[in-house]
């Protein structure tokens, strides 16, 4: 039987990059079918890093807004766990630096986390772990990436830049959503992958599909579903990972879940696949519109290959966090739009 | 080069990534960088972290910049005046020197300075961006 949790999100903030480029533009510069394009990815535009954003820059401004959601002193936070694929370094900790420009101090754990796109549900998973065994009082759990995709490639549509944060505590008084369950599963899938070394990853086109994507969410939620009893009607939001626009709809279509559970969890189309963001930025959208006592479900998805699904449900706190800070909807309205050469320019300098 | 010792960048950690400055125990003056010696005599100070907040006096663009910008040039330089206080100069990131006019305001934002080579340590900092109320 799975285990019921005793904690919760008492803070989230999430930060996308102010540049976009239009899906349009990515398919004249490489002589493709715009409509064709569009209508199979179903995202519009996406978001572009600058030349002096990356992962780390990205954890720093979400976690900044976590914070003031969360009311606390960033040196009650003793655990940094930071999930990307983008880690600007091979050896040297991300969430060590995060730690120093948000003030931590020097009492905190850290680690850098990785699998794919789900390096920040697995650190969200970590961090809940020590704060219901009671280790820590308050951790932080950050998914971003600046993602990458080779020229003319179709991850060049939808690879994006984005990132998410959560603080999880204990405290009651200050908890906005309760975690109430989380569970995995996992399997070795290659299906999407980036060798050491490698500027951009490699994929198996469409065996990233039934097998690896819609395979591991629907059986991972479906069982979180069966050992809790939840029916997927249950849940006022659903938040599934969302490499494009396409697959989360049919994933959902296929769990039975509504257009209407949908409405705030699929950001997507305005910002691409922010990869180790991308479900969690789903979930801050969510946290930013939803109403006390409403139900979230929340499956991931990580290629290589896995998913984690989490049962989250908001309190009465939830309303007082959503006046605080900058909003998901707040960065969507701010942006300029690039060409596909600056683009290439503004990306070559990330990867 | 030793303007980009790692060494040096980490003993000012505290300035330029959290914008510590000190404040003076006597008369409340707020120093960025830190000040040993108030202008009122005092030497005896307590730590103060700034805001991040303010609005630009004035900026220009840089097109022509030292070696360890060049991956950003052209980019634009300002200085801010900050609600607590000290004016400082900083990079305005995400504009370009159109879009920006004396009196806008401004926010602090972290991002990476330079990086040395492919091998060498990254540098990150603080740099300001127009805030969402001075964007058109």
């Amino acid at each position: 039987m799975i285990k019921k949790l005793n904690i919760g999100i008492t803070g989230f903030g999430c930060y996308i990059p102010r540049f976009r480029i239009r899906t349009d533009d990515i398919a004249v510069a490489n002589n493709q079918n715009v409509e064709l394009i569009k209508g199979a990815l179903l995202i519009n535009e996406k978001t572009v890093p600058n030349k002096d954003e990356d992962a780390i820059t990205i954890s720093v401004e979400a976690s900044k807004t976590a914070l003031l959601r969360a009311g606390v002193s960033p040196k009650m936070l003793t655990a940094i766990y930071m999930g990307s694929e983008s880690h600007p370094y091979a050896v040297k900790s991300s969430s060590a630096i995060i730690g120093e420009v948000l003030g931590v101090g020097e009492n905190f754990m850290a680690a850098d986390t990785e699998f794919a796109c789900k390096a920040g549900t697995a650190a969200l998973q970590m961090i809940s772990g020590m704060v219901e065994g009671e280790l820590i009082n308050y951790g932080l759990a950050i998914g971003a990436d600046t993602s990458q995709g080779s020229p003319g490639d179709a991850l060049e549509y939808s690879a994006a830049a984005g990132g998410a944060a959560l603080i999880i505590g204990k405290n009651k008084s200050e908890i906005c959503a309760n975690i109430l369950y989380t569970l995995s599963r996992t399997s070795d899938t290659p299906d999407f992958w980036r060798r050491n070394k490698q500027q951009y990853p490699s994929h198996m086109g469409r065996f990233t599909g039934e097998e690896a994507y819609f395979k591991h969410v629907i059986s991972t939620t479906e069982a979180m579903l069966n050992e809790t009893g939840f029916k997927i009607l249950d849940f006022d939001h659903v938040v599934l990972h969302q490499p494009n626009g396409k697959f989360p709809l049919k994933a959902a279509k296929a769990l039975g879940a509504s257009r209407e559970q949908l409405k705030y969890g699929i950001v997507v189309h305005d910002i691409g696949n922010t990869y180790s963001g991308s479900s969690l930025l789903g979930l801050v959208n969510v946290l930013e519109n939803a109403q006390p006592g409403q139900k979230i479900l929340l499956t991931s998805y990580g290629s290589g290959s896995g998913s984690d699904c989490f049962i989250i449900e908001t309190t009465e706190n939830i309303l007082e966090k959503q006046k605080i800070g900058k909003r998901l909807i707040n960065y969507l309205s701010d942006k300029q739009y690039v060409n596909y050469n600056q683009y290439r320019q503004m990306v070559k300098m990330i990867h | 080069m030793h303007r980009q010792s790692p060494i040096l960048r980490w003993r000012r950690y505290p300035e330029r990534y959290r914008l510590e400055g000190n404040k003076c125990l006597e008369c409340s003056q707020i120093y960025f960088p830190k000040k040993e010696l108030c202008e009122c005599g005092c030497k005896s100070f307590v730590n103060y972290k700034l805001k991040g907040e303010g609005k630009i006096l004035t900026f220009t663009e840089i097109k022509s910049s030292p070696e360890e910008f060049s991956e950003m040039t052209p980019y634009c330089v300002g200085i801010i005046e900050l609600e607590d206080g000290p004016k400082i100069t900083a990079q305005i990131a995400d504009a370009d020197v159109t879009c920006l006019k004396v009196g806008d305001k401004v926010e602090s934002t972290f991002r990476k300075f330079t990086a040395v080579g492919d091998s060498g340590v990254i540098h990150y900092g603080l740099k300001f961006k127009k805030a969402k109320s001075s964007i058109n």
